[in-house]
């Protein structure tokens, strides 16, 4: 668990005159599920936007599986997974055919796409559904279906932002499994969320108020910190030193 | 490499998979072009004209016959006073009314010299004026053979020859204009949607994220459509060649790779505008308003540029669709060659470049 995957140090990202990201530094340790909390606007998605290459910090260092965030751009696209809330997926695609694009775009070879393909298919009970349109399964399949092919090409670390969105509490449990099951295989889970019962699922987890880290620690701690009930608790103490508003 | 190709499949998967739209993109341009050549032309066959003959004599006898004669004519209806014109015209029931003074024959024979008055009906004016022309040119026929047969010395003639398309067959004007209309609307929308509907799906994100470089993205995103626009210009010209009896004059392989420029530089506009926009709906206004209405009015296809306000010929030079509609008729029509459009081709790669840099540098601005 020692190894580190993502660290930052002072990160920050100015949209012109706002500050939306400001100065924050956490390290993320390999095979961690890694909990970003944090009310809209609080800062996240443009954290994580940042990790994964999508935006250029305004200043700080951070580094993603041992790669500059600056510099080394397309080496880290080649070591991370992405899920967004969309569950991004061709819906006139195939579930099959969906999951050779992103083999194929990942550069993998057939013979891997074939066996991880088989493999998925199986681990997720579609074997049925194979050949159907992902437009024709249900909203609890495609998640799941969405965050198997985020870490089709077996990444070191892989990002979710707010991956459960819009499914039942019974669906958001099945795809939490699938979750742990990819972290006890080695994979670095960052995970944005703002439901709280998921906060506890989470190794640790990072509490974000209006661009800067308010907390950051394992959930049973943070309870114990704030002298709180539950996750819910500890949140909204910190969340109502908000100034900010919405995005 | 393989990336790319991957990358391609996907693409046909979504144009085939949609039936409806690939239907439409196929068969578009068939209509179109059959439309055109057979609906909207703007020869004029068969109009109906009524003649006030006061003369009646063998002279004014033989002028009605040869109108009545011509394909562009029929005789609808004799009139006997000045008074029935206007109600012929306001009934519609004649375009043109051909009135023969008394002495017809007579002035024409001794005095060599006689009048016929033509009233057109110029509530449509083009129609109006091709009707006069049509007529006049049949009574300069019939005076032609009248002083062939009295060997008159002093005669002019007017000999007026249509040059490139003697027929005057409307097809002409019309293939280029459709074959400029179908490639636009085709590279510029289709691919402008294709890439906006990534962007709000969500996968376009994904895929920024993934190792494809964006270029990648943006050209196997065109690629597709080059290839359904060949098939496109393919049936255009075997449409235009075997049923509307237009000929390609020039070289049909300046043609082709003039095709593909234009396709290409329309597929670059596309990125263009699916790089401005968020939403389908945005894409598809840009594309239709922005692009495509004054595309038809100014590229000189419906309406003759020379005869628009300085401003207006200014504006049309940004217009590609106004080049390529230029070479099209230059080398299908009069069948000359590069040496005489190389300019217009200059232009069309220029702007294929322009529009081609600018839309994957904004693409890379999106990531930055």
């Amino acid at each position: 668990m020692n190894e580190i995957m993502i660290t930052t140090e002072k990160l920050t990202k100015k949209f012109g005159e706002f500050t939306a990201v400001d100065q924050i530094s956490f390290d993320v340790h390999k095979g961690e599920i890694f909990g970003f909390l944090g009310a809209n606007g609080a800062g996240k998605t443009t954290a994580m936007r940042m990790l994964c290459g999508l935006l250029l910090p305004t200043s700080g260092k951070a580094t993603v599986a041992g790669y500059d965030v600056y510099r080394q751009n397309e080496k880290i696209k080649r070591n991370i997974g992405y899920m967004s809330q969309k569950f991004s997926l061709y819906e006139d695609l195939t579930v099959k055919e969906n999951m050779k694009f992103y083999g194929g775009i990942y550069g993998k070879s057939d013979a891997y796409i074939k066996q991880k393909t088989s493999f998925i298919l199986d681990q997720l009970h579609l074997n049925s559904e194979a050949n159907k349109l992902v437009k024709s399964i249900p909203l609890g399949w495609k998640q799941k279906l969405a965050f198997s092919v985020a870490i089709f090409h077996e990444p070191g670390i892989v990002f979710l932002d707010e991956p459960t969105g819009g499914v039942d509490p019974v669906t958001r449990r099945d795809f939490w499994k699938l979750i742990y099951e990819a972290a006890d295989t080695g994979i670095t889970i960052f995970v944005t969320t703002h439901y709280m019962d998921e906060a506890e699922y989470c190794n640790r987890v990072c509490i974000m108020v209006d661009g800067r880290i308010e907390a950051l620690d394992s959930p049973g701690q943070l309870i114990k910190t704030y002298n709180a009930q539950s996750m819910d608790d500890v949140f909204l103490k910190l969340a109502r030193k908000a100034v900010r508003v919405d995005d | 490499m393989k990336q790319f190709i991957v990358f391609i499949k996907k693409e046909f998967h979504h144009i085939f998979r949609d039936k409806r739209t690939l239907f439409i993109l196929l068969v578009m341009p068939v209509v179109q072009i059959i439309i055109f050549g057979f609906a909207l032309t703007n020869e004029v066959k068969n109009s109906k004209i009524a003649v006030l003959d006061i003369s009646k004599d063998a002279g004014s006898q033989s002028l009605i016959a040869e109108i009545d004669a011509s394909k562009y004519f029929e005789l609808e209806k004799n009139l006997y006073s000045y008074k029935q014109i206007d109600e012929e015209f306001r009934k519609g029931s004649a375009r043109l009314v051909m009135v023969i003074p008394r002495n017809f024959n007579e002035d024409l024979l001794h005095f060599n010299k006689a009048t016929v008055q033509l009233i057109a009906d110029a509530s449509d004016p083009n129609v109006a004026n091709t009707l006069t022309n049509y007529a006049s040119a049949i009574i300069r026929d019939y005076q032609k053979r009248i002083t062939d047969n009295h060997n008159l010395p002093y005669t002019i003639t007017p000999e007026i020859k249509m040059l490139y398309n003697p027929q005057l067959n409307g097809a002409f004007n019309f293939v280029p204009g459709v074959m400029a209309m179908v490639l636009l609307l085709i590279c510029t929308l289709m691919t402008a949607i294709t890439i906006v509907k990534e962007k709000e799906m969500g996968t376009m994100e994904i895929l920024l994220v993934s190792p494809l470089r964006p270029q990648m993205v943006v050209l196997a995103k065109a690629v597709p459509y080059l290839a359904l626009s060949i098939v496109n210009i393919v049936s255009i010209l075997l449409l235009s060649v075997n049923v509307l009896e237009v000929p390609v004059n020039g070289s049909l392989v300046l043609l082709l790779l003039e095709s593909i420029l234009f396709t290409l530089m329309s597929l670059s506009l596309g990125l263009l505008i699916s790089s401005a926009s968020e939403s389908q709906q945005s894409a598809m206004f840009i594309s239709l308003v922005a692009l495509f209405l004054p595309t038809v009015m100014l590229s000189g296809f419906m309406f003759p540029i020379e005869n628009m306000p300085l401003t207006l010929q200014l504006i049309s030079n940004i217009i590609p669709a106004k080049w390529y509609y230029n070479i099209v008729r230059a080398v299908m029509i009069k069948g000359i060659g590069i040496r005489a459009v190389w300019k217009e081709t200059l232009i069309l790669a220029g702007m294929t470049f322009l529009f081609l840099a600018i839309a994957i540098k904004r693409f890379k601005i999106r990531l930055a």
